[in-house]
């Protein structure tokens, strides 16, 4: 049986290295300049003019509790999701990637509380560990804080 | 008929396809009389037009149609065989529906022509009354007869002997083409551009008697013959006419004088709503050209950019045109619900409809049909009276319902006015207390004004008995809601006795709206116009001066009321980047029925700026309405004034309706939380009364102090104000300077005011009052804690009792 492969479109934040499949993916840019939500939960970074098209902007060193970026200009990596297109603001953009369906594994039991509420899978490739990003997950929770604060 | 204008146009469209198809369906069946399929075509062609005619009560056109209709389905059954003469009929049925459409088309009503002739022909054929003879009588009979019909109209006799009923039949077509000229004062523009642009292609309506009494002599189909051309002239004229003749636009009221199969496409709704998007992405550009443009010196570019501007204006207005419906759209269902609703609450109502043509974006009707439907209903249950009461208040027996639209400064004004009983503010707030929507104070408190206002509020309408209440009730909250949540306002006016007035005002569209743009802690923000009252600045030394505090709460006196401000930047919890302010700028808002500033760090332009959803995961935060793109490229924010207001707690209504959300669960909650205004008394008496007592605060100068009937009082908005001096009243010592002005709290009951003079005035808090103690000394209600510190509470009753017994004797009475 010829190995089932997934290209998944990756990118790092910190020391992690994540992926989304590339079919969620509309498209990569860079830092574009953006326009802070006051009262949004930390998680919404801003909102950015996408060609006419107001998108959401998702920190997602927020959403992991990793410490705020310093220096470097975060990138987007702009999503479709059912809910509409949003755009997570990651730390580099990685390579797309041919991921072997053999080497997926679940989050192992002890990993950190956020990641597994965000990640769905590991797949484990040469030298390091790529995380498989469950996108709907990420907005589900970021709906959830939203509700929480305007409450 | 107006009202059912959409209904009509449809039908127009459906008839002419219909009806260009039967004059071929026609030819063919001539040609093969035993074409079955074509016979059922033609039959259920003229079905559904009789049909629909009987539902849009065009009572000629249904029995014209009938009658074609009963021969068709004799023939349909094999009954008889179709021949020239009975083709000839039912052409001349076909005619006669066209003109009747036509007719309907230009001035809206069927026409008064009642085709008696065609029908009393149509019938003795369908009756099988066929002349042995037909062929050999009937050319020199119609050549004979013609002109007589033509002239004057006779009747034929329904059922004549057949010999004479063969002729009869043979000349019909005839008038039925005459009569269509001999009618100008309904179709005149019609009917002279066809004679005047058309007299070559056939005998059209003045020349028709000549050909016809010519035409049948030679054989018994020339009849047919003659008729079946007229469709086509007809037709042909009406496209021409709109052309070279400009008059023709302006006498038919539809699409300009063609016919509206001619001028009107069907469009698929989401491609229009995919251009309007289109459009609004147009806008934002240009605004953006227009912005960029203005930082160069280039006159070229200058020129385009402003050619581009203009023609962005003229797209825009064109394509919001076309998804504008005229409201009558929504309207054209009311006669019915009035006229039904009257009968089941025995009334009677004359409705009227003005502004039937004032068009709005097609969202938007859509938005507004419930709530308007809800309030015409409202109008007749329980505005209106019953004739019995009419007449015995000296009014005519039937009430009137005028429902106006009109256009006013790029909003659509709708007016739901009736003649009916008014609304009773006293019941009203009876009515709110008794539901728990208000306590009996701040009822007692309200204006007649804001009495009447409480019919809006949640809770008020879902009683069943609603109409014990002489106004409106159901569902009003319902109307307000609909109406607000498409950025509309509802206003209602009153007069007992005289009848009631409800004022909605809408925007034409919601896609693309004037906004003013402003500044706060370096964000902007946009601010839908329609909230919008007006703007102050204040400058250096008023500024710091005109801005008093009540603990932490802000408020300006904006031509001597008070209003209460909110700092956008604090309420948004932004950092404030200026921390002096030497001028304020104040955005007077409305919402709901409050006014309130928003104090932002400056004011720009105002621009028409394209709302754009936020996302899903930014739909809980009530302070945004939704986002747009500004000249710049960047993204600002559209405020949600209601929800501004909402957030810091200035709309009151807002605190109603959460009160009765609450009311529900937990009546006591609200009550529990009191509003105080906590004033001094002597150096160190700390004392407080309900807020909503206080109808205002005032600083009077003591030297307009005068006395009447032996008491302290003042001039104050043009009425005389008495004084009660709560020192005196309390025996508190007063360390007041001699010459300070006067500090006055102004309370209103039933129209009747008094002015508490007090040392001091505090502050004004909103606290729990969970330890209370009763007190025994007069004047004072109980003591409790009020912001860590005991006060007493001011008897304001009792106190007003002492000084005037016959203050609240009223009340009782």
């Amino acid at each position: 049986m010829a190995p089932q492969t997934r290209q998944l479109c990756t990118f790092s934040l910190g020391e992690l290295l994540f992926g989304v499949a590339v079919t969620h993916v509309q498209e990569v840019i860079r830092y574009q300049e953006m326009t802070s939500v006051p009262l949004a939960p930390a998680l919404i970074r801003g909102l950015i003019n996408l060609r006419g098209q107001i998108v959401t902007a998702l920190d997602m060193r927020a959403r992991l509790g990793l410490p705020a970026r310093e220096g470097e200009l975060p990138m987007n990596v702009v999503l479709r999701t059912t809910d509409g297109v949003v755009s997570l603001l990651v730390d580099e953009i990685g390579d797309v990637v041919q991921a072997d369906e053999s080497a997926f594994e679940r989050v192992p039991e002890t990993t950190d509380g956020i990641l597994r509420e965000i990640v769905s899978g590991v797949y484990k490739l040469d030298r390091r560990l790529l995380l498989l990003l469950d996108v709907e997950r990420v907005m589900q929770n970021s709906q959830a804080n939203s509700k929480g604060e305007a409450a | 008929m107006s009202a059912d204008d959409e209904l009509i146009r449809e039908f127009l469209l459906e008839s002419w396809e219909g009806l260009n198809q039967l004059d071929r369906d026609f030819v063919e069946l001539e040609r093969n009389p035993g074409d079955r399929d074509r016979l059922g075509a033609i039959f259920r062609c003229i079905h559904t037009i009789k049909g629909t005619a009987g539902f849009l009560a065009l009572r000629r056109l249904e029995s014209v149609a009938h009658a074609g209709e009963s021969l068709l389905s004799r023939l349909r059954n094999g009954d008889f065989l179709l021949d020239a003469e009975m083709t000839s009929a039912l052409l001349a049925m076909v005619d006669a529906i066209r003109s009747m459409l036509e007719r309907l088309e230009s001035s809206g009503g069927e026409g008064e022509e009642t085709y008696e002739p065609l029908i009393a022909t149509l019938a003795a054929l369908t009756a099988g009354q066929r002349p042995q003879a037909a062929s050999a009588v009937e050319p020199s009979v119609a050549a004979a007869a013609p002109p007589p019909p033509a002239a004057h109209a006779p009747t034929p006799t329904p059922t004549p002997a057949p010999s004479v009923a063969a002729p009869a039949a043979a000349p019909e077509p005839t008038p039925v083409a005459v009569e269509h000229a001999p009618e100008p004062d309904v179709v005149e523009v019609q009917d002279h551009a066809t004679a005047a642009d058309a007299p070559s292609p056939s005998p059209e309506p003045r020349e028709t008697p000549p050909p016809v009494a010519s035409a049948p002599t030679p054989t018994p189909e020339a009849p047919a013959m003659s008729t079946a051309p007229a469709p086509q002239p007809e037709a042909a004229p009406a496209r021409k006419s709109d052309a070279p003749e400009p008059t023709t636009g302006k006498a038919a009221p539809p699409a300009g004088g063609g016919s509206v199969s001619d001028t009107a496409i069907r469009v698929d709704v989401g491609l229009l709503d995919r251009v309007m998007n289109l459009v609004g992405e147009l806008v934002l550009a240009r605004n953006q050209i227009l912005q960029y443009g203005a930082t160069f010196k280039d006159a070229g570019f200058a020129n385009a950019s402003q050619r581009l501007n203009l023609l962005t204006t003229e797209l825009q207005e064109g394509v919001m045109k076309t998804r504008m419906q005229p409201i009558g759209n929504v309207w054209n269902k009311f006669p019915r619900v009035v006229r039904d609703l009257a009968h089941a609450c025995s009334k009677k109502v004359e409705l009227s409809l003005d502004g039937t043509e004032t068009e709005l974006d097609r969202t938007i009707i859509e938005a507004i049909k419930d709530p308007l439907t809800h309030a015409v209903r409202n109008a007749v249950d329980h505005g209106i009276e019953r004739p019995e009461a009419r007449v015995a208040a000296g009014k005519p027996e039937a009430g009137r319902l005028i429902l106006r639209a009109f256009h006013e400064g790029g909003q659509v004004n709708i007016e739901i006015t009736d003649d009916g009983g008014g609304i009773d503010a006293t019941k009203v707030r009876n009515r709110a207390v008794e539901r728990g929507l208000i306590s009996a104070d701040r009822a007692s408190r309200m204006s007649d004004r804001e009495a009447v206002h409480l019919i809006f509020a949640p809770g008020f309408s879902t009683a069943e008995k609603v109409t014990n209440v002489s106004g409106r009730g159901v569902g009003m909250d319902v109307v307000k809601t609909n109406i607000e949540k498409i950025g509309g306002t509802v206003d209602i006016h009153t007069q007992p006795g005289h009848g009631t007035t409800l004022k909605i005002k809408i925007p034409l569209t919601l896609a693309i709206i004037p906004a003013l743009i402003v500044t706060s802690a370096g964000n902007r923000f946009a601010i839908p116009q329609v909230s919008l009252l007006e703007l102050v600045r204040l400058e250096g030394e008023v500024a710091a001066r005109s801005l008093e505090t009540l603990q932490g709460s802000t408020v300006y006196r904006l031509r001597g009321n008070l209003l209460p401000l909110v700092f956008l930047d604090r309420a948004l919890e932004l950092k404030a980047t200026t921390g002096s302010a030497d001028t304020v700028n104040i955005v007077v808002l409305q919402a709901d029925d409050r006014q309130f500033g928003l104090v932002v760090d400056g004011i720009n332009d105002t621009e028409e700026i394209v709302v754009k959803p936020l996302g899903k995961e930014l739909k809980g935060i009530s302070a945004f309405a939704g986002a747009t793109i500004m000249g710049d490229g960047r993204v600002a924010l559209i405020l949600d004034v209601l929800g501004i207001a909402q957030r810091a707690n200035v709309v009151s209504a807002a605190r109603e309706r959460s009160m009765v959300e609450k009311a529900t669960s937990a009546q006591s909650r609200a009550e529990d939380r009191e509003a105080l205004l906590l004033f001094r008394l002597g150096p160190d008496g700390r004392m407080g009364l309900p807020l909503s007592m206080v109808a205002r605060l005032e600083e009077i100068p003591r030297d307009s102090v005068e006395f009447a009937a032996g008491r302290e009082v003042v001039q104050y908005r043009g009425a005389i104000l008495p004084l009660l001096d709560v020192r005196r009243a309390l025996s508190v010592a007063s360390n007041a300077s001699h010459d300070a002005p006067l500090q006055v709290i102004v309370y209103s009951e039933h129209g009747r005011s008094f002015g508490f003079v007090v040392d001091q005035i505090l502050d004004t808090v909103e606290e729990s009052l969970s330890i209370k103690q009763r007190s025994n000394r007069e004047g004072v209600l109980y003591s409790a804690v009020v912001g860590g510190k005991v006060t007493d509470i001011l008897d304001v009753h009792g106190v007003i009792r002492r000084i005037d017994p016959s203050f609240f004797s009223r009340e009782a009475a």
